[in-house]
């Protein structure tokens, strides 16, 4: 059996590649939804630019939105600073 | 400054264990002080591949909550100088690691260590998560086989994210694939996946290749981590490891079937 497998090599496509390309999918598809996450330090640069904001004028805890966006080959980083009402002049 | 490395994979069963145990095991026999921590709590297990479950007094977790000073609930190895053993414990609360808990431990070890080797458990919650947390290097432990490459992909997801290191921008956790349970005789019959195929798919530099081997079982009943077995194919395997891991060059080992055509022909395992 095995001394036959090893003169005539099976025709039928080997396991171990089907199992490659199965993976290749699977793999890209979660890095493709991981591109998408917000970068890990997002959390705390919010945080601290609440702080400094804070540090000049009264705001609620929503008053700072940050995001990331790709312009070409450039990660853009957007940034609203919502400031209330009553500190217009 | 003490580096700590996570032994981590996602899936169970892969040898994450084993390979804590022989790359801590390897790093104390060139000299480095090591210590080798079970954060696999509820499911201790470290403590039998190394041969000193009979000396656990203290444990993790209870270093943790403060009830010891943390070289209290330290088991040196009898074996190996500058190499030492924190258990995990066997309790159900999975609650009981907290951040600020592993860190202050990790802190002190830190300052009498030069190597801190953390066992992950299985999964990617919130155990498995606090065993990267700290971490600087990876070990990602796949098997050749469809699960085990998929589930440390997520592994390598979340130590892009969710680690000290990336949570504060640094420069990322070095990460090291280490494919182990490899079957040369099998890949070459198209069986399973080769290794430039799992590296290939990662991305991610490989670190070495430990073959499926007796002598692992053979270690783990004995209590001697098999990187102690000169004459054990993974034993060597796992010596290579460690050595590439300090920048030595090795030539890669135990990747093709290098067996008497007899063999080949008649299938014997090795
Ligand atoms: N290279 C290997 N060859 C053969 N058996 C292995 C190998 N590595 C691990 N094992 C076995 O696989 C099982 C799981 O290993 P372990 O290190 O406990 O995995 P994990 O910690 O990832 O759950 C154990 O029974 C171990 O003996
Ligand atoms: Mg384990």
């Amino acid at each position: 059996m095995r001394l036959f497998d090893l003169i005539r090599p099976s025709r039928k496509a080997n396991s171990a590649d089907i199992a490659k390309e199965r993976l290749q999918i699977v793999i890209a598809h979660q890095r493709t939804e991981r591109a998408g996450a917000r970068p890990a330090y997002f959390a705390n640069l919010q945080r601290d630019l609440l702080e400094v904001v804070r540090r000049y004028v009264p705001v609620g805890d929503d008053a700072v939105q940050i995001d990331v966006g790709r312009q070409n080959d450039c990660d853009i980083l957007e940034l609203n600073i919502t400031l209330p009402e009553h500190t217009r002049s | 400054m003490a580096r700590i490395i996570v032994s981590t994979s996602g899936k169970g069963g892969v040898g994450k264990t084993t390979t804590s145990a022989a790359f801590g095991t390897g790093l104390a026999l060139r000299g480095h002080k090591t210590v080798i921590v079970d954060f696999d709590v509820g499911l201790r297990n470290l403590d039998l591949v190394m041969g000193c479950e009979r000396r656990v007094v203290y444990d993790f977790v209870e270093v943790i909550q403060e009830k010891v000073p943390v070289h209290q609930a330290l088991i040196r190895d009898k074996r190996v100088e500058n190499l030492s053993v924190l258990a995990a414990s066997q309790t159900r609360d999975k609650d009981a690691l907290t951040p600020e808990g592993v860190e202050r431990v990790l802190t002190a070890l830190a300052e009498q260590f030069d190597y801190i080797v953390c066992d992950s458990p299985a999964g990617i919650e919130r155990g498995a998560q606090l065993a990267m947390y700290f971490a600087d290097d990876a070990l990602v432990v796949t098997n050749p086989e469809v699960s085990s490459v998929r589930d440390s992909d997520r592994i390598l997801g979340l130590l892009e994210s969710r680690t000290r290191r990336a949570e504060r921008n640094e420069e990322r956790v070095r990460q090291h694939l280490v494919i182990a349970r490899y079957d040369p005789v099998r890949v070459e019959k198209g069986e399973m996946l080769a290794v430039d195929q799992i590296q290939e798919m990662l991305a991610v530099p490989l670190l070495g290749v430990i073959p499926e081997s007796q002598a692992v079982l053979a270690a783990s009943n004995a209590g001697t981590p098999v990187i102690l077995q000169d004459s054990a194919d993974a034993g060597r395997a796992y010596d290579d490891i460690v050595a590439r891991y300090l920048g030595e060059e090795r030539p890669m080992r135990f990747v093709t079937a290098e067996r008497g055509l007899l063999r080949r022909l008649f299938g014997s395992r090795a």
